[in-house]
């Protein structure tokens, strides 16, 4: 039952960005400054919206792990961190594309993009620190502590476009904004890949959850195996 | 211009796309060695408790 509801909402998520990406390429139009490239944000900043809520999502199951110690939790918070890599890696490439046919450039140290890289090396580090560590409740303790701090970073990429003017677009969107930044139908088309992108990263960070438990069973069977023997 | 510009588009989807599917991929495998190991151990136990 589970495994068919996965498979419907998967099948319903990639529906919805093929419909997303007809609508973006062939209904709106060029954005007159920009030309065709302007269409990377639909990708760019769903891409960073799904992943700053798969963080937000790690860090309060990092928070009821740390008050609970149930270990769904901390389950919970090592797939939404993986599933947010991903999306942040989404958002990093399609970014820097754009910056180089915009600004003529990959990359610049300005405070959006370092803060963006330095919150993508963070969650990396903490999927490297479980690795490093093979006793499950040093890990997950370990982890959610870590996981906790590190959204932090979360918070001060999601403001540095209010903070510091440097060179990265400041908000468009009309929730920041108040409105009037951005043509309603390119912001319900970006609301709409939020959608899709949301409704995927669910997707996956249900998959990834199966796995941990999967693997939970793999080393208690393990241990089984080596007390019979 | 606008051809570098369609050119650079189609890489930034790409990219987008390439990440998403790369880590599906590695979803899928990781599942597949998962079950696998469960069901080596799974196999193996039965055989030890037989005997």
């Amino acid at each position: 039952m589970r495994e068919k509801l996965l498979i419907a909402l998967g099948a319903i998520g990639a529906l919805w960005l093929v419909r997303n990406l007809y609508f973006i390429c062939l209904v709106l139009p060029d954005e007159a400054a920009q030309g065709a490239i302007y269409r990377n944000l639909f990708f760019h900043v769903p891409a960073w919206a799904t992943c700053f809520t798969a963080f937000f999502v790690a860090g309060v199951a990092s928070i009821v792990y740390l008050i609970k110690r149930d270990p769904w939790y901390d389950t919970m918070a090592v797939s939404s961190v993986e599933v947010g890599v991903a999306f942040t890696l989404v958002g990093l490439a399609t970014g820097s594309i754009w910056a180089r046919i915009i600004w003529g450039i990959w990359w610049t140290w300005d405070a959006r993009l370092t803060w963006a890289l330095i919150t993508c090396l963070v969650y990396i580090g903490y999927l490297m620190l479980r690795g490093a560590m093979d006793d499950p409740t040093t890990r997950a303790k370990n982890a959610a502590v870590l996981c906790t701090f590190a959204f932090v970073a979360v918070m001060i990429t999601y403001k540095s476009i209010e903070w510091w003017r440097t060179q990265h677009p400041g908000p468009v969107l009309s929730f920041r904004t108040g409105g009037g930044s951005i043509d309603p139908m390119m912001e319900s088309a970006v609301y709409n890949n939020i959608g899709a992108m949301m409704l995927l990263a669910i997707v996956m960070v249900a998959v990834r959850m199966r796995q941990e438990e999967m693997q939970r069973r793999v080393d208690s069977l393990r241990r089984h195996v080596h007390a019979v023997a | 211009m606008d051809q570098r510009n369609f050119t650079f588009l189609f890489y930034g989807f790409a990219a987008a796309w390439a990440i998403i599917a790369i880590y599906v991929v590695t979803l899928v495998r990781r599942e597949h060695n998962i079950r696998k190991q469960l069901d080596n151990l799974q196999r193996m136990l039965d055989d030890r408790e037989a005997k």
